[in-house]
């Protein structure tokens, strides 16, 4: 019994202490009706080099993407991350704490979360931020809730530019909550300021907005923010790619109330998508109405009044409010946060605008090497980050045919999210992929596009013939 | 005493730690990709600081944090248990941590093999049909486990039942989640001797509302750490009219093997995998909710799931049109999935019940050898946690539950839960788990004695208490009274 310390004979000592016999003597409430009264059905133990064996193997069934090339993105994207920050974040009082209720003896956890908010109020460039949220997708709910307020009724306006997970998450809590969702189609690419005009009206509790956007569009937020500030609406921005910061507008300069948003990316582990790491950026006025922890700075009660750290505003949150909490969210995201933040000290100042570059000047060498090859077309005119959507000549899957047989993973097929884009793909650029990654791919491109022509040319000459 | 000052007040300017991959590709103008409107104006002020000053803070701070691998524990209703290092080895492996959600099914065998047969043993664990492992947390699991009901009720025709019955005994979570499902929170008394649901109130509750139930939410043990050995008659008046059982799996470190939530005639069960299934609980997260359901609620499941096709290959699958749609984004928090998985295969059946019966020991004897000092709220037998009361100290001494747990602190030990549940006053609830030797829970019986001893010859010790540790006790009113959430360039003292 791998994880328990007492042998069976000290168990039995500690019953007799107690007069007790049994371990049974102990499961006296638990009526005979409703026991197990048999082995669960679960396969036997494993000794520890077994279960190595066993996990390792199943791991090595996975192809990642450390060793096969990849181009995805789309919420979920690669940074490289420096050693110093698994170093840190794995070391054992932060992996084996919780949640800091005992600030004196937590002051660690406590102030790399105050750094965490601190960190996120810097990129985002708004006055306070929480301690973190479940991933993206829950913060854009968290958001809503937010501007909907006590009752939650009302109505959304979202782009279809916001990622499609996101709002297949929002949708689901419309249902529950008893919200309404109103989704604007996207224009080349980007959301249209007319239609947007359009669907804000004055009872419009939020416009949600991503940037750039699920296409690596660049949005014109300047512009979206005075549609959205027409009427009563909070304005939220959505950014799933953090680095696009480090270059584009932060949401503070293009009049945002509220950023939320995904930083896994920053300094942790893609582990198949989660867990992830949401956060939520608002201006001051918000502060009391925002979801989730907040730690603050305070001094000590006596002695010397020296500074520290504590889990405040808590009367907005479950345990206290209960049925009137701002938010159900008692356990977050508080280890990637501190991974995020030791990511985001190393990145530092000049790092941030660096890696915002890379990946932009990365992408669009991409781009130009990809829509130059005849039968690939960009999808979209117009500015993009890091992520760009292309026409392909094939079909989507027939094209995944083709990275498989070159030992790659392209880029992300849209036809499921998006019909109208049935034919197209969204690649991803990071800086952690090399000239050499990009011209790999475009060479598995460039055979299907020389497949095609030679097809084309030929179905020509045939044509030709036949006249 | 100390102070670690913040990581911003430390470097200088034009110091760095990372260095970026080398701009191998042709560039462009930025004012040509990018409308210069849409740029940056202000950098971001980042910290600009060196390699070893970054590993030396955060050292720092990891030292000025208490945690399990550091000593005991005893938080309740978190089961604070000790982490098994090779999980952790195993999550991080290339072929686990460095795979993308968006990948073909084809490049994740593994990782969908993985969620498939968790879910089995979750389900055989539970005794529910089918788990989605989609929810990110407790909490989560709850909301998406209410969600269900909502479909379900809705489904029938019965979209009408807006209530759902909790005990006065819940955890917060439980009203904030119905709450954020739209459903009014409505309170169960519990009984005072058994600790368990008071049957009258609950009948009276069902006669006067049961066709407007939707639901009741139970933890069984419940927050007292008691069994309620009315379950199966409570299941039935509560299915009679019309109402489902939802089973809030925090505790479920007492039931492995023993008992399951589905055979007790609940018919949504979450999990907290950062409890039971001994993931670390990260200072805070990410932990893991996963749902068991019965077959009636399958069909609205969040999707999609993990499947095993007629070749022996995996694939997702959505769920059908009742589904209620994502609850996240991705697939659920495999990095926390995989550490799980590794606890049960490690443990097999017979470990899972001899971690359970384990910790119902380490609690009783714990609560047996505390009563000598400290009234214990419910002196029946418990299972993994129970609740002591410090009301006679504070009446006799004015020595407040606070103070004790305060005082716990400077013998490097953390404090149990305290004014939880909310229907005991001054509550302690202490949550042992069975990883704790029999050693650690003598000292830590030690410690109260001689804590109880001073609430009588010195309590000025206690009432200031903390005194070892790197601050004293904090001013949590000032910290609410003026906020501080950020550290802002030159700042004034604001205190």
């Amino acid at each position: 019994m791998h994880y328990v310390p007492n042998t069976p004979e000290e168990q039995v000592a500690m019953l007799e202490q107690m007069g007790l016999e049994r371990m049974e003597d102990l499961l006296t409430t638990v009526p005979q009706a409703v026991r197990v009264n048999r082995p669960l059905d679960l396969p036997q133990a494993l000794a520890e080099p077994d279960l190595k064996r066993l996990l390792t193997r199943m791991a090595a069934k996975n192809k990642n993407i450390d060793a096969t090339l990849s181009f995805l993105g789309a919420g979920t994207y690669d940074h490289a991350i420096p050693s110093v920050v698994p170093h840190l974040q794995r070391r054992s009082e932060f992996v084996t704490s919780y949640t800091p209720y005992q600030a004196e003896v937590s002051q660690g956890m406590l102030q790399a979360i105050y750094e965490f908010q601190t960190m996120v109020c810097q990129i985002t460039g708004l006055d306070i931020a929480n301690a973190s949220l479940y991933d993206g997708s829950t913060a854009v709910v968290e958001a809503v809730l937010l501007a909907l307020g006590p009752g939650g009724r009302g109505e959304i306006v979202i782009s279809q530019g916001v990622d499609p997970q996101y709002r297949r998450v929002l949708h689901t809590y419309a249902f529950a909550r008893g919200f309404s969702v109103k989704e604007v189609q996207t224009r080349n690419g980007v959301t249209p300021l007319d239609a947007l005009d359009a669907a804000v009206s004055p009872t419009t509790a939020a416009v949600i907005m991503q940037q750039p956007n699920f296409f690596g569009r660049v949005e014109d937020m300047h512009a979206i923010e005075r549609i959205a500030h027409k009427g009563k609406a909070l304005f939220v921005t959505t950014i799933t790619e953090p680095a696009s910061l480090g270059v584009l507008a932060s949401p503070a300069e293009y009049g945002a109330d509220i950023a939320v948003g995904e930083l896994m990316s920053f300094g942790n582990t893609m582990s198949y998508g989660a867990p992830a790491l949401g956060f939520m950026a608002a201006k001051q006025k918000f502060m009391r109405l925002l979801p989730g922890r907040l730690v603050g700075q305070t001094v000590e009660e006596g002695g010397e009044r020296q500074t520290g750290y504590v889990l405040t505003l808590q009367t907005r949150e479950q345990h206290i409010r209960r049925e009137r909490a701002t938010s159900n969210i008692c356990t977050n995201q508080s280890l990637l946060a501190v991974g995020a933040t030791i990511y985001m000290a190393a990145l530092g100042k000049q790092g941030f605008r660096e890696l915002g570059e890379l990946c932009l000047q990365k992408a669009h060498y991409a781009f130009r090497q990809i829509t130059a090859l005849p039968g690939f077309e960009a999808a979209f005119t117009g500015p993009f980050y890091d992520e760009f959507v292309v026409k392909l000549p094939i079909a989507a899957t027939q094209m995944q045919q083709h990275f498989e047989q070159a030992g790659i993973i392209g880029g992300l097929p849209l036809g499921e999210s998006y019909p109208e884009l049935a034919n197209c793909m969204l690649f991803c650029v990071t800086e952690t992929r090399t000239k050499e990654d990009i011209d790999t791919l475009v060479a598995v491109l460039k055979t299907v596009s020389t497949a095609i022509d030679i097809h084309v040319v030929a179905s020509k000459e045939v044509a030709e013939v036949k006249a | 005493m100390s102070v670690e000052s913040l990581i911003f007040e430390k470097g200088a300017t034009g110091r760095r730690v990372s260095t970026m991959p080398t701009m191998d590709v042709p560039t462009e103008p930025l004012a040509d990709m990018i409308p210069e409107k849409l740029l940056r104006m202000t950098p971001a002020p980042l910290p600009e600081v060196s390699e070893i000053e970054i590993v030396r803070h955060y050292t720092h701070l990891a030292q000025r944090n208490f945690s399990v691998d550091a000593g005991f524990y005893p938080l309740g209703s978190c089961t604070m248990k000790y982490n098994p290092k090779v999980n952790e080895d195993m999550a991080v492996l290339p072929g686990f941590a460095r795979i993308h959600p968006l990948q073909p099914d084809s490049t994740v065998q593994g990782a969908l093999q993985l969620m498939y047969e968790l879910e089995q043993y979750l389900a055989e664990i539970s005794g529910m049909t089918r788990v989605t492992l989609q929810p990110s947390a407790g909490a989560h699991g709850e909301l998406t486990g209410l969600m269900l009901i909502k479909a379900h009720h809705q489904h029938q025709g019965e979209g009408h039942r807006n209530l759902v019955l909790i005990p006065d005994n819940a955890h917060g979570t439980n009203p904030a989640s119905a709450t954020l499902a739209d459903y009014k929170a409505v309170e169960v008394k519990s009984d005072v001797t058994t600790g368990g649901i008071d049957m009258a109130h609950l009948q009276v509750l069902l006669q006067a509302h049961g066709a407007n139930i939707a639901a009741i939410m139970m933890t069984n043990p419940n927050t007292l750490g008691l069994f309620d050995s009315n379950i199966a008659e409570i299941a039935q008046m509560v299915h009679e009219v019309g109402g489902q059982l939802y089973y809030d799996g925090a505790n479920a470190n007492a039931v492995l093997g023993i008992t399951r939530p589905g055979d007790m005639g609940f018919d949504v069960v979450h999990f907290n995998l950062h409890k039971t299934c001994s993931t670390p609980h990260g200072g805070g997260g990410p932990g893991a909710g996963p749902i068991g359901v019965k077959a009636h609620l399958v069909p609205f499941l969040p999707g999609p799931m993990p499947a095993k096709n007629d070749d022996g290959t995996y694939s997702w699958q959505d769920t059908g049109p009742h589904s209620i749609g994502k609850v996240r984004a991705n697939l659920g928090n495999f990095g926390v999935l995989v550490r799980a998985y590794a606890y049960i295969r490690t443990n097999g059946p017979d470990g899972l019940k001899h971690v359970s019966e384990s910790a119902i020991l380490n609690a009783n004897y714990l609560k047996h050898e505390l009563a000598a000092d400290y009234d214990v709220a419910y002196p029946q037998i418990c299972q993994h946690e129970f609740v002591v009361t410090a009301q006679r100290q504070k009446d006799e001494h004015n020595i407040t539950a606070l103070d004790i747990a305060k005082r716990l602190l400077d013998f490097g030990m953390y404090a149990p839960t305290v004014y939880f549940p909310l229907i005991v006053h001054e509550a302690l609830m202490i949550e042992p788990t069975e990883t704790e030797t029999r050693e650690t829970l003598d000292s830590f019986v030690s410690v109260m004695h001689i804590i109880a001893d001073e609430i009588r010859t010195n309590p000025e010790i206690v009432r200031t208490a903390p005194h070892t540790t790197v601050v004293g006790r904090l001013d949590q009113a000032l910290a609410a009274r003026k906020p501080n959430l950020r550290w802002t360039n030159g700042q004034e003292a604001t205190h």
